[in-house]
């Protein structure tokens, strides 16, 4: 009885997290000229206006590339640490550990405006490599957590026994461990890739002339709400459904990466 | 001493300490450039500062509260269900967490505004007789902030209510306890780890929230973050920001501290 009263009440409690999902794709499929809830008629008029307006495609690129490359380098710099961290045995490992999930803790506004008075003085406000730097910092504790996680559970038996038979450290690491580790691997990428492409705060700072997709949209919602934003809106939302598909099927499933 | 696998971490490290630890102590460093602690003066003795500490503060704890309120139910929920359901309850849970928080927040503009959504329903239903205003205000940071943290408390619950053992339930129920009764003697008791580890996290977090009072406050409602970036955007005022980024940073890190002499806060959360 109880059981179905706490049904009820998370069912309200699913409608408040979903209402906000839901309700872009009627809005980016409306035929109004403005924002007008339901809309009036159908039409494909936002994702036309979206995909003709260089400025929108031009931020969506940059931040792909961005994306791309903070998650290659977050997985070469973080994937080594991971094994650092589970197995290595030196002084000061915890203080690395710190370390490396510090940026989780540190409010991102700190990093951005720290990150931002370096940078100017560098002259690296505007270059992409300068954001894909500051989007790695911030990615590199989703790598840490996915891949200790999944170092733990590793049965390392399967290295000895690869030893054993005569494999070198190298190739035991490349043909062995590296493969049975894919599924981490993975969910680690497709979390660095998603951190930085949906990244606002640091991007609001380093990004300079050079929009990328969050800032343009932060751009657009201070000074007019159109419906492009919610075309845009879809797309984003059906990006992060398609990355949750791939982990779910290719990475370590979700409650995996989830804790 | 032996560094068996040090080398490992170390170009890691160099880019932590390159990109993350010196740009924070460099800048934490302006604010005693002048070799006094004015700055510090000003942010936590003048009233219109100490009044966005107190703002932050205290949408911080009701955040914090009302996430408990509506993530303890959804990990309770999760948590014991069958595993087909709690595959859907948790992938309705990742998703809004995964989307960009710049969508949701202007997901809630549509929604909040006067002529928004949720004014409408609400007029047509006839429960108001006029609209209510949801947003540019508190409220409106309120709602969004809830909306942002909810999953980064339901996840470490879910965590405390899967590793309980069921057959301690079981036996309170058999001896005779009502589902009330149980739920407040034995579920909240033997997952307080869990509300523990959700609660400094949301709360952490919201004291450094920048997007969600930026835009659902729409300039009247100040939180530190924001105070921050006006005083560097706007009026360049780096000495104040760094001594304002300091006072946040110790808030933030004591909070943590302090947590962590409780319970051990896992990597997990």
């Amino acid at each position: 009885m109880s059981r179905r009263l706490l049904a009820a009440a998370c069912g309200l409690i699913y409608f408040f997290l979903m209402l906000p999902l839901l309700v872009v794709f009627p809005l980016s499929l409306s035929s109004a000229p403005y924002m007008q809830f339901p809309p009036p008629g159908l039409s494909w008029q936002w994702y036309e206006r979206y995909l003709d307006d260089p400025q929108w495609i031009d931020a969506t690129w940059r931040s792909l590339y961005i994306g791309g490359a903070t998650a290659v380098l977050a997985l070469a710099l973080g994937v080594p640490l991971a094994f650092s961290l589970t197995r290595g045995r030196f002084p000061g490992r915890a203080l690395v550990d710190r370390l490396a999930l510090a940026p989780i803790i540190v409010p991102t506004i700190i990093l951005s405006v720290a990150v931002y008075g370096l940078f100017a003085k560098l002259k690296l406000i505007g270059a992409w490599y300068g954001l894909v730097v500051a989007h790695t910092v911030l990615a590199l504790p989703f790598v840490v957590l996915v891949m200790t996680a999944g170092l733990r559970d590793f049965d390392r038996g399967l290295e000895q026994a690869a030893a054993g038979l005569g494999a070198s450290r190298t190739s035991t690491l490349l043909r062995i461990t590296l493969p049975l580790l894919r599924p981490s691997l993975v969910s680690a990428g497709l979390l660095a890739f998603i951190s930085s492409f949906d990244e606002l705060v640091v991007a609001l700072f380093l990004a300079g002339p050079n929009m990328t997709l969050p800032k343009k949209m932060f751009d657009n919602i201070m000074m007019e709400i159109d419906p492009t934003i919610a075309a845009v809106s879809v797309m984003q939302i059906l990006l992060v459904t398609l990355v949750m598909i791939l982990i779910g099927r290719f990475g370590r499933g979700l409650r995996g990466s989830a804790r | 001493m032996s560094i068996r696998g040090f080398f490992p971490a170390l170009p890691a490290l160099i880019l932590l300490l390159a990109f993350f630890l010196f740009p924070v102590v460099r800048m934490l460093g302006f604010s005693v450039e002048a070799g006094t602690l004015d700055w510090y003066a000003k942010a936590l003795g003048e009233g219109l500062y100490l009044q966005v500490f107190w703002n932050t503060f205290e949408i911080a704890l009701l955040v914090t509260g009302f996430c408990l309120l509506l993530g303890y139910p959804l990990g309770f929920l999760i948590a014991t269900t069958t595993p087909t359901w709690a595959t859907l309850g948790f992938i309705f849970v990742l998703l809004p967490l995964w989307t960009s928080v710049l969508v949701r927040t202007y997901a809630w503009m549509v929604l909040l505004g006067r002529n928004g959504i949720v004014n409408r329903w609400l007029l047509d239903a006839g429960i108001i007789s006029d609209p209510l205003p949801l947003l540019h205000n508190f409220t409106g940071v309120l709602i969004g902030m809830v909306h942002v943290l909810l999953p980064y408390m339901v996840l470490p619950i879910y965590g405390a209510v899967r590793r309980l053992d069921p057959a301690i339930a079981a036996a309170a129920q058999g001896l005779g306890a009502s589902n009330w009764r149980i739920f407040w003697r034995i579920y909240i008791p033997l997952t307080l780890n869990g509300i523990f580890a959700g609660s400094v996290l949301v709360f952490v977090l919201s004291l450094g929230f920048f997007i969600t009072p930026a835009l659902l406050g729409g300039g009247r409602v100040m939180m530190i973050a924001v105070l921050i970036e006006q005083q560097v955007r706007e009026t360049l005022n780096w000495p104040f920001a760094a001594a304002l980024s300091f006072v946040l940073l110790a808030f933030t890190f004591a909070v943590y501290a302090l947590a962590q002499r409780f319970t051990r806060l896992e990597g997990n959360t």
